[in-house]
């Protein structure tokens, strides 16, 4: 059972984060979606509803995702949908239902870097950037693997290119969490292979990624990728799947993305 | 604390600890159709509509709602009962337990689906969970609802 | 037929959809006290002390309860007849522990929050002791579950405490190793089959009160209202005449409601403080902290000729039944009973093995009742025998199965092991049809579809009973009201399955009257007839055949009671339904006038019918289940692409409610066959407690689902009907094994079949 003891509703970027720090307990409202599981015991309440978080807007050379737009924005959005393949609404449709999908935050779920994020995975293969009120503007990969001291995730950025980029992903139920996802994506041979759900958070495959811009991209050359990834990166077991099993299918993902990225 | 909400159409000043989830506030003020299933966002039946958005009443704090709209199926009882009439008739319902949840899910469905399709039908109400029928006379149901061939 | 065999809707299926407050919570008392109950963190441990001083000092706290606060007498959970086969290993509150989530202290408070912050101050110091998680290991294990010497069986279930043995079964027919010499082909086999969860979608739940007449009232989401009286009685030691169990809507119940899980405790609170008490469980205790199918591990022997005549059939199996007896010896019964009859011409057949208590979540009755385990085994064993003998399956089953007209040593009547004769049985029309639906000859073994995909077909058969033989009873009561229409009074429980209905359909038909004509009480055992409650397949046979003898017995009082009151003998009159009528239509009187005239000072009769009913036999219903999957043979995802069910139930009461009784029953055995996987930590806490963890089907995961009937008539059923409540679970789960392996030749003996082992398989096969 979870506790709250205030709840806010600051007006600006800066009350919320004189409210954030004001306390170690006091904690930013995401989506809520796993809020009642935990028994976290929270000071301060901060809802960010107030800020105009919740926007997807195409720039000249960017598209903007703020902190609190939810995945089910992201899944129907038009200009998401026309840019990299849709692979932003392809790669959080699967997320559960509809009715979460309403509720989960961009904000949150990138905050929170969780492992088993189809988001993330996809968001990482497009150069994305995210935006902290007081770290400003640092690369998703950064943030990732750095985390922020307590700070407000306040927008992501991703350069609006014509980078194509596939999402695949291995569940066991269709409406579980990812045994594991990848993501694939190509500009003018800048490739990026990004690997989540291993179970830890999305990553990176530089190896593959490097190997497939300097190949010929036979099919020989697609395998000999996914292999790299799958050597690469780290493998982890819990009860969707062993760390074997993981290392498996992560060839074949890649494999199939790449694929898919060339068709 | 006191949210004012609008509740099926009604104007309304609950009281609500920062800690209190929707359905429970609901229950607690007589809005029993609203129904409990998992605790972890994974099952669909404390479906209602905030804004007119289907969300999970088990996942959505209650100061959250202060100022909005919120539907329940006792708010859409006409709608609900023109589609409950096929889920009935196919014998659909069975427990019953999960139905209003899904029944929001279905009404929300048919706002937003311009064109449905059996594939877009089941990708919509997938966050639906019934242990009952195996879904597939709630399927013939939509499809009869809606007008899918 | 006018009612009878109708697609009739449900009569409570409006309300019940539309949301009405109908169930259980929706009815309680605000002002209930509410309950949290403290569990054991460890799998194994004697409470040595423990202190609720600081958490009773909690405002707003009422009662805290202990080992030390509870009766000192055994029972079972087992919602069963009495005297209950299930042990007697419980206590409402123990010293021991058994395992992670056993109850410790009940807490009641004036809300949720105020009980949870109690709980967290109480104390306990325990003992830690060893437990015994694995259950293959349980037999013999230094490690004792239930180390009491006060244990309790009503009657020899081979019951053997320090061995950790809850029960024992034996059954057999003819000499299993001397056949097994002669055969010509000898397969032999272990499969392993998990603790399914129910995941019914209204978790536990219960409130009790102390009524006008000091009498415990317990309003329970419960399928077994006569039994939830009996041990709730028991339990506190209070005659039973002081308890009222009440069922309102039940929102799912699989055989978990047929456990008393969580009533005793706001009983307690309810006894002890005079208030009145509510206990509602959440998905975690609901899946971890109640009761689940028995894990088990069944090897199998089969013995055959080369042509596939099964000649021999041997099984041997270990149950799982954690840390609680419940319904152990049944099921595991159910193993052997429910599949050695369906291979009729084997020479010799034994069934024999073991129910063993661990340290884990009990195991209780869950819908297929170990028919659902054994059909599992011995399908999977009789597919890999007509693989190894490149005989095609479905056509092995054809010249193997019982028929109607013959008789099975394992199909037993009224007397123990005296073989009765199968009155009706149309399996082999089931093979036929479901081989054409599923377009089984152009589809066998595989087609291959691309570099990756591959689709194979498998199938399975299976029986089941239509209630328990000699034990099970119903009794129903039909009275006509002061108008003419009248209350069908029932004890049967309906959980969702539509039995209210199509038990007023029945008695619709009886008296050539309409369905609304008919007001369904059920059920609450101040008022409804005995009735031992909605399980084992029993109500539309058992509960039905009542009804039928209710509404004869009140139809002709009916024409007794016109006749009189027109003046003339009961012969000379005829009632239809409307009115009744003297032979040479001289004379009539409606229904309407004739029970308006019986309710007032002129009649002084009120009329009431009644019946009751207990089969001599269990007239078994059988499916024959065909799959066709699709294995991705890089990352070994099955994808089931449809899945087909030929049904014989005997006469269809209701066609629209029992093909969803199929379809549901399928999609719980698709959940076994492929996504229900039920984990343990190494500290033996279950952790696929949530529905985030463990995965029922969801609606992408189920392709399509095609159900069909080739109806018998049974001579002994209402209108020729039998069950279909729990045979629906059976074959799922060997035809999909079956139909991977015909699809990748990887077969799975451990479910459920997870991509991880069919990839495994593939690559070790490369």
């Amino acid at each position: 059972m979870i506790s709250i003891q205030d709840y806010a509703l600051p007006a600006t970027l800066e009350e919320t984060y004189e409210v954030l720090t004001a306390k170690k307990s006091n904690t930013i409202l995401g989506g809520c979606a796993f809020l009642r599981i935990g028994s976290k015991k929270i000071g301060v309440a901060v809802d960010l509803a107030k800020l105009n978080l919740d926007f997807i807007n195409e720039k000249n050379d960017s598209i903007e995702i703020g902190a609190m737009t939810t995945f089910r924005k992201i899944e129907t959005n038009p200009v998401l949908i026309k840019y990299f393949n849709g692979i932003l609404p392809k790669a959080v449709s699967h997320i559960v239902g509809v009715q979460l999908r309403n509720s989960v935050t961009a904000g949150a779920t990138i905050y929170s870097r969780y492992g088993f994020s189809d988001f993330i995975t996809a968001l990482l293969s497009l150069d994305a950037d995210v935006v902290l009120y007081k770290g400003g503007q640092v690369s998703l990969e950064t943030f990732l693997e750095d985390g922020a001291k307590k700070d407000i995730l306040v927008k992501v950025i991703i350069p609006k290119t014509d980078r194509k980029a596939v999402f695949q992903t291995m569940r066991n139920s269709r409406s579980d969490y990812a045994v594991l996802n990848a993501a694939v994506s190509n500009k003018e041979n800048d490739w990026k292979v990004v690997v989540g759900a291993r179970p830890q958070r999305a990553k990176i495959a530089r190896a593959a990624s490097h190997y497939l811009a300097e190949s010929q991209l036979t099919k020989e050359d697609i395998e000999y990728a996914a292999e790299l990834a799958a050597n690469e990166l780290t493998f982890g077991s819990n009860i969707r799947g062993s760390r074997e099993y993981r290392e498996a299918i992560c060839k074949v993902l890649v494999k199939r993305a790449i694929m898919e990225v060339l068709a | 604390m006191k949210i004012n909400v609008t509740i099926n159409n009604q104007k309304r000043e609950l009281e609500a600890a920062y800690d209190e989830f929707l359905v429970d506030t609901l229950r607690r003020y007589g809005y029993l159709s609203v129904k409990k299933g998992c605790d972890t966002g994974s099952c669909g039946l404390c479906t209602v509509w905030v804004d007119e958005k289907p969300i999970l009443s088990c996942a959505t704090l209650s100061v959250r709602v202060n100022g909005k709209n919120i539907t329940t199926i006792e708010g859409v009882q006409k709608e609900a009962k023109q589609f409950a009439d096929f889920l009935v008739n196919e014998g659909a319902e069975q427990c019953g337990f999960c139905s209003p949840g899904f029944i929001m899910t279905v009404l929300a469905m048919k706002r937003e689906l311009a064109h449905p399709t059996e594939e877009s039908i089941v990708h919509y109400l997938t966050g639906n969970l019934c242990r009952c029928t195996g879904y597939a006379g709630q399927l013939r149901a939509v499809k009869k609802y809606l007008g899918v061939v | 037929m006018r009612v009878v065999n109708q697609p009739i809707a449900k009569i409570d299926g409006m309300d019940i959809a539309t949301g009405k407050p109908v169930y259980t919570d929706d009815l309680c008392n605000q002002n209930a006290l509410v309950l949290k109950i403290l569990r054991s963190p460890h799998a194994f441990a004697r409470i040595k002390d423990i202190d609720t001083a600081k958490a009773e000092q909690v405002t707003g706290v009422e009662c805290i309860l202990t080992y030390k606060d509870v009766p000192d007498v055994r029972f079972t959970l087992a919602g069963q007849s009495y005297p209950e086969p299930s042990p007697y290993d419980r206590l409402i509150l123990d010293e021991y522990v058994r395992y992670v989530g056993d109850e410790v202290a009940i807490i009641a408070a004036l809300d949720e929050k105020t009980a949870v912050k109690a709980m967290k101050l109480i104390k306990v110091d325990y003992e830690v002791l060893k437990p015994v998680l694995d259950f293959e290991k349980a037999t013999g294990n230094p490690v004792i579950v239930h180390p009491e010497d006060d244990v309790h069986i009503n009657f020899d279930i081979g019951f053997d405490r320090k061995k950790n043995i809850a029960s024992i079964c034996f059954m057999g027919d003819g000499d299993v190793e001397e056949e097994l010499k002669k055969c010509e082909v000898v397969l032999e086999k272990a499969y392993y089959s998990q603790a399914q969860i129910h995941g019914m979608m209204e978790t536990y739940r219960a409130f009790t009160y102390l009524d006008h007449n000091g009498r415990l009232t317990v309003v329970s989401s419960t399928q077994v209202p006569f039994h939830v009286r009996r041990i709730v009685a028991r339990a506190l030691q209070i005659p039973k005449s002081k308890v009222r169990v009440i069922k309102p809507r039940i929102g799912g119940g699989f055989g978990g409601k047929q456990n008393v899980s969580v009533e005793v405790f706001p009983a307690i609170v309810t006894l002890k403080t005079g208030k009145p008490a509510k206990i509602v469980y959440d998905r975690k205790e609901t899946s971890s902290c109640t009761s689940s199918r028995h894990a088990m591990r069944i090897n199998v022997r089969l013995g055959a000729d080369k042509a596939g005549m099964v000649k021999v059939i041997d099984i041997d199996a270990l149950a799982d039944t954690g840390s609680y007896g419940e319904h152990a010896p049944t099921v595991f019964t159910l193993v052997g009973l429910k599949t050695l009859p369906l291979y009729n011409q084997a020479k010799a057949v034994r069934y024999r093995g073991t129910a063993v208590y661990t340290n884990k979540v009990s195991a209780g009755a869950f819908r297929g009742y170990g028919a659902t385990q054994g059909a599992f085994a011995v399908e999977s064993a009789v597919n890999e025998l007509a693989a190894r003998l490149k005989i095609d399956p479905a056509e092995m089953r054809e010249k193997n199965i019982i028929k109607a007209g013959e008789t099975n040593p394992i199909l037993d009547g009224p007397e123990e092991q005296k073989p009765i004769t199968l009155k009706s049985c149309t399996l082999d029309r089931c093979i036929q049809k479901g081989k054409k639906l599923i377009n089984w000859n152009e589809k066998f073994p595989r087609k291959v579809f691309s570099d990756t995909k591959v689709r194979g077909v498998g199938m399975a058969i299976t029986m089941q009973g239509s209630g328990i033989a000699g034990i099970d009873t119903a009794s129903a009561v039909i009275k006509l009201n002061d108008d003419g229409f009248y209350t069908l009074l029932i004890g049967s429980t309906d959980m969702g399955t539509g039995c209210d209905t199509i038990l007023a359909q029945m008695a619709a038909e009886c008296l050539d009257t309409t369905m609304d004509k008919i007001i369904v009480h059920a059920a609450d055992t101040d008022i409804s007839p005995y009735d031992t409650g909605s399980y084992a397949s029993s109500t539309t046979y058992v509960t039905g055949n009542a009804v039928i003898k209710a509404s004869e017995d009140i139809k002709k009082q009916i024409a007794e009671s016109g006749a009189k009151l027109m003046g003339v003998s009961a012969i000379e009159v005829e009632f239809d339904g409307e009115r009744v009528q003297t032979q040479d239509c001289s004379r009539t009187l409606t229904l309407d006038e004739i029970a308006q005239r019986l309710a007032l000072g002129e009649g002084q009769n009120q009329l009431i019918g009644k019946g009751s009913f207990g089969g001599e036999t269990s007239p078994p219903p059988f499916i024959a289940g065909f799959a066709e999957v699709e294995v991705d043979t890089e990352t070994g995802q099955v994808d089931l692409i449809e899945y087909v069910s030929v049904v014989d139930c005997g006469t269809v009461i209701n066609p629209n409610l029992a093909r969803v009784q199929v379809e549901g029953g399928v999609v719980q055995g698709i959940g076994l066959a492929l996504y229900e996987a039920v984990h343990y930590n190494d500290k033996g806490k279950m952790i696929s407690d949530t529905f985030m963890q463990y995965k029922v089907p969801c609606r992408k995961d189920i392709g399509k689902i095609t159900v069909a009937f080739e109806s018998s008539y049974e001579p002994t059923g209402p209108f020729g009907a039998k069950s279909i409540g729990e045979v629906v679970n059976n074959t799922p789960a060997p035809a999909i094994v079956d139909a991977v392996y015909n699809a990748v030749g990887v077969r799975v003996r451990s479910l459920p079949v997870t991509p991880e082992k069919v990839l495994k398989g593939i690559l070790e096969s490369e």
